[in-house]
This record gives structure tokens, sequence and C-alpha cells, in this order.
């Protein structure tokens, strides 16, 4: 098992111009895992993504895709890799079927297989009852389905999912999400998924990099990637009461075990050595106050992600709530 | 499986034909194109009728060809007009259309070279125009042969089979220029739009501007030497050679009437002497040979215009 990742990236830059779109990224893709390139919009995913499949050439640095270089190699890795962008188009004129037929034989499917193929693409994608149907009567749902089974005709080693779930409803995101928790879970693929939808994504990924500004801020499993945030061992509440004089203060702060409490707009946040939830309700029920919200601010990738942004305000003097904004979407 | 750098040609150039094939665009034009050679052609047809009883000619099925009508211009002058709108129809929205649509990126992301999408583009367009061009040449030679009941010669046939083959290359310029213009133009409309301004210009104003700037350097008012003629007429006409019209319409009168033996002005004095008659074919092929290289080198250079650009163009669509 010496070369564990399928997916490598070496000092990778793009440069346009003066502007900075990927900064010495280095990131590793394991073998079968489900890797979520999470980020704002033009924080220089979609980028990343062409140059990983060699469909645009970095400025310095390297991709690795089954061991195959992007740059000098692109044949062999948009071999191995299925790509599904963002925005998928298809030949509206021909049939979804025939838009399949046509990306089987670019990839050299041997005709007998072919037509098999096709039919089990569509069919797990739940679209064979429609595949003979135009692509340009497909809803958004249906085209990024087909999408899916674009992908399933090629049977690639890797797959690149560019916003997947973008603009689609809470069912198609549902079935879009399984969808893709069975290319890596059944089929056995690696995964790969940039999106700015966060909650979304953070469902099926086994691992998550956060991407800003062509930066890879942080990487690694969601449940780590807390501790980066809030430390190891500490605790964030978030708490909402019908008053928030000083009395509630002192009552928090009477806690043992609490580190800190400060109001964020109309909320409170706490932190903690340890889990207080308990403790809290009580004492407040006891002294009379109503407990309208409460919630562990930990293991949401919205709040780590919100708290990356808080973090880097102090780097770059940039307004707090456009920065939160963009990050919210 | 095809060879290694090219694998995918044959997929990307049988879709492209086919897509042309179904596409309503391409049936528009069919019948437009076919409607007016028919038209052209029967209204030649009357007048030759006439003419053969008048006089006895050589190349009267030539004729069919370049003679026009009362009202109706002739098949060649037609399609030196329209040849530019088959053409631009083509290709005007051969890769901007495809980037629009989200399909190029999911293209290139095949295990493909992305040069073989716009070399597969351009054969299957060009065999699009060929088979057009071909096949409505031959159904209007039938034609003529039924409505003049006159075989054509072996000359004429070699002469029209000239003919044809410089329309294929005479609509090549132009499906290549629309090919550049679809990917230096992002927007489909833009580029359908330019690629028209550019065939009006080419039409219409290069002979005016010649004019001009021939006017200009050599005036030819009222007494002008037989010198400064000469030049204004040769510099008008070399300018005008920009225009692949010109340069077609020159090819083809001298391919379709064996009388022609040069072009542009002729003093009286070069004529003394000579005997009045007809060509063979391989001269006046000499005289149209640098013609074709020149309309050959347009489509190479738009092609290689056209290759560099896309080469070189990030696929990014925003």
């Amino acid at each position: 098992m010496a070369a564990n990742y399928i997916i490598e990236a070496e000092g990778l830059t793009k440069k346009y111009d003066k502007l900075v779109a990927v900064d010495n990224l280095n990131l590793q893709i394991k073998s079968g895992e489900i890797y979520g390139l999470l980020g704002p919009n033009g924080a220089g995913k979609t980028t990343t993504i062409l140059m990983m499949l060699g469909l645009s050439e970095p400025t310095a640095g390297r991709v690795l895709v089954d061991g195959y270089n992007s740059t000098t190699q692109p044949i062999k890795v948009k071999q191995t890799t299925g790509y599904l962008p963002d925005n998928i188009g298809f030949y509206e004129d021909l049939t979804g079927r025939e838009n399949l037929r046509f990306i089987a034989r670019l990839n050299g499917v041997p005709g007998k297989y072919m037509d098999e193929r096709i039919d089990s693409a569509l069919e797990r994608v739940g679209l064979l009852d429609v595949g003979d149907k135009a692509a340009g009567t497909y809803s958004r749902g249906m085209r990024q389905r087909l999408g899916i089974a674009d992908l399933l005709v090629k049977d690639p080693k890797v797959v690149i999912l560019d916003e997947p779930t973008l603009g689609l409803d809470p069912e198609g995101i549902e079935y879009m999400l399984q969808l893709i928790r069975d290319l890596s879970k059944k089929d056995g693929r690696t995964v790969l998924i940039s999106s700015h939808l966060l909650h979304q994504v953070q469902r099926v990924c086994d691992r998550v990099g956060i991407f800003v500004k062509g930066r890879l801020l942080a990487s690694g499993p969601i449940d780590t990637l807390a501790d980066q945030v809030f430390g190891k061992d500490s605790y964030m509440l978030e708490l909402k009461s019908d008053s928030h004089g000083k009395e509630l203060f002192k009552l928090i702060n009477s806690i043992p075990g609490v580190l800190d409490v400060t109001a964020e707009s109309d909320k409170l946040v706490i932190k903690s050595e340890k889990d207080i939830r308990r403790e809290l309700t009580v004492k407040m029920f006891e002294s009379g106050f109503t407990l309208l919200h409460l919630r562990l601010l930990e293991r949401e990738l919205d709040d780590i992600y919100r708290k990356y942004f808080e973090k880097k305000e102090g780097l770059d003097a940039r307004p707090n709530l456009q920065r939160v904004r963009s990050a919210v979407q | 499986m095809r060879g290694p750098i090219y694998s995918g040609l044959g997929v990307l150039y049988s879709k492209e034909v086919s897509d042309h094939l179904r596409s309503k665009r391409f049936m528009i034009i069919l019948v437009l194109v076919g409607i007016i050679c028919l038209s052209s052609i029967y209204s030649a047809g009357l007048g030759i009728r006439e003419a053969i009883n008048k006089q006895s000619d050589d190349f009267i099925f030539l004729k069919l060809f370049s003679s026009s009508g009362d009202f109706i211009p002739s098949f060649a002058s037609f399609i030196s007009f329209l040849g530019p709108l088959i053409g631009l129809s083509l290709g005007f929205d051969a890769i901007n259309g495809e980037r629009a649509r989200g399909t190029l990126n999911r293209l290139l992301a095949q295990p493909i070279h992305r040069d073989t999408v716009i070399i597969g583009k351009f054969l299957a367009g060009t065999s699009i125009l060929s088979i057009m061009v071909l096949s409505l040449g031959v159904a209007v030679a039938g034609l003529g042969i039924i409505m003049t009941g006159i075989p054509p010669s072996f000359e004429e046939i070699g002469r029209l089979t000239v003919y044809l083959v410089l329309t294929v290359i005479y609509i090549g310029i132009w499906y290549a220029i629309s090919l550049m213009f679809s990917l230096v133009f992002r927007q489909t409309a833009t580029s359908a739009l330019a690629g028209i301004a550019l065939w009006l210009f080419m039409a219409v104003f290069v002979g005016l501007l010649a004019g001009i700037i021939a006017n200009g350097l050599y005036p030819v008012n009222n007494n002008p030497s037989i010198e400064t003629v000469l030049k204004h007429e040769s510099l008008k006409q070399n300018l005008s050679r920009v225009s692949p019209l010109v340069i077609y319409n020159e090819a083809v009168t001298t391919i379709l009437n064996p009388g022609v033996r040069t072009m542009g002005l002729i003093m009286s004095s070069q004529l003394e002497g000579a005997i009045a008659g007809t060509l063979p074919l391989g001269q006046s092929m000499l005289l149209i040979w640098a013609h074709f290289v020149t309309m050959a080198a347009m489509i190479m250079t738009c092609f290689a215009i056209s290759y560099i650009i896309f080469m070189r163009q990030e696929i990014r669509a925003a």
C-alpha cells in the first residue's frame, strides 16, 4: 500500500494575471474515501478541479491522479476520472440515452456491453423510463442525475463532483446524496465533492477540507476539524433566554467549569471545560429564566466554517458581516 | 479502435455529422439553396433553348451554370453570393454554443485530446458542405440534361468538377471563418452577426474601398495616361482580391467560360493577331491556379488561428 493516496496535489498554484486563484495547495485524498472540498464561491474550487483533470494548466506545482500527472498525462487522468461539472450541459436534441451512448463511445466502451451498461446506469439514477426523451426536456434534478449516469457509464476510479446539489429541491438533494454515497461505498470509487453547501455535503463526506481564497485552511475528518477550531477540551454553547441581564451572566459564571460568556447579537455564547447543559438548565429554571434556545456549537460544519471566517477576520481586515454572509450564503 | 493520438476523433466526427444532418438549420438551408438553384437553372435553361437554335456554340452545357435568365441571376452568381451564408450558418455556434450549453467541459473531461474536438468539428463541417455542394451540382447537371437534351462533353464534365471543388473550398473558407468567430466571441449571436457583417463587407464594400484607394493613388480624371489607367486597374483588382468572393468569382468565370483568357484590363494591341478560340481545361487551370492556392491558404489560416485560440483558451465559462 505504497500509493495510499489516489489524488495528490503538491504546491499547486494557479495565477490569473495578478489574481491568485489557487495558492500553494497541498492535498491528499485517500483511495475510496469521500472528500469534501468546501468553500465559498470564488474560492478556487473549480479551478483546482480543472487542474486535476488537466483542463487547466497550473502556474506551479503538480497534481497526481492515480499516479499520473494531470498536466503531462491528461488522457490517462481523464480515463480514470469522471467529472460532473456544475451547470452540467447535455446535447438537448439528443435523448438521455443517446447522450450517454456518445460518452460511452468516446470512452471506448465495447459495443456489446454498451446498451447493457447504459440501461443499468439509467436504472440506478431512476431515469430508465425517460431515457428516450430529449435531454432538453429534463428538469434540473433529472439533468443532475443524468450526469451521475454519465459517470456510471464511464465507470471511473475517481469521481469529481462540482456543486452536485446546487439548485435541487430537498428531495432531489436526498436522492443525489444517496447516489454519491453509493458511488463510494457500493462501488468503491474515490469521490471528491466541491461545494459551498456545507450541511448537505457534510453528511456524506469522510473528510473535508476548508478552502478559502485559494488556500486550504484545514483538512481532516469533521470531528478533528472541530477540535482544530474550538480547541480539544472546550465546549461552546449557544443560548437564548427571555432576559440577558447581568443576573444571567452571574448565574452562568457561577457554574463550575465555565470559562467565558460573551454576548453575540441576541444570543449568549458560553465556553466551558465540560458539558454544563444539565446544570445550566436546572439553575436557569430555578432562578425563573425561560430557556428559548440552547445548542452545542461544535460538531456541525457550519459552525466550524463560520469560526474559520471569524479567525480569518484578524488576518485580513474585511468587514465582519460581509465575510460571514458569503460563508453562509 | 483508432490510433492513440486521435482516439475519439471518429466518434466525435460521426456525432457532428449526424447533428448537422438532423438539425433544422441544415434543412432550412438545403431547401432555400435548392429552390434558388433550381429556379436559376430553369430560367437559364429556357434562355438556352432559344439560343441553341440561333447559334452553334461549344460548351452549351456550361452556360446553364453561368448564364442568367431574364430576371434571375445565374447559378454561379447565386452560389457565390449565398455560399457564405451556408458556411457561416454551419459553424457560427460550433464552440461557443457548446460552451454556453455547458457541454464543452463535459466533453473535454473525456479521454480525448483537446484538438480532437476542433479537428472533428472542422472535418464534419467540411464533409457536410462537400456533400451538399456535390449533390446540388449533380442534381442541377441532371436537370440541365433533361431540359436541354444535350449531354455534356468530357471537357465540360471536367470543368464542372473543378467548379464544384472550387465551390466547396469557397464555402469552406466561410465555414472556417465562422468556426474562428465561434471561438473569438463568447455569444453565439455575436459571432453570427460578425460573420454576416464580414460577408456583407466582402461582398459589397471591399470593391468600393478598393476603388476609392485606387482613385486616390492613381486618379483617373479627364485625360489620364494609359499607364495610370493600368496601374489604377491593377491596384483596384489586387486590393479587391482580399475578398474571397472576388477570388472565387474570377476563378469561376475562368473555369465556366473557356473563352476567358485573362483577368483584368487588356489592351487592344495585346489582342492583335490573337486567334479567337477557347482555352483547353489545363490552360484555364493554369490561369486560376493562384486562386486555388489562395483560397486553400485562407481556409488553413483561419483554421490555424482557431486551433491556436482553442488550445490556449481557458475552459471556464465564467
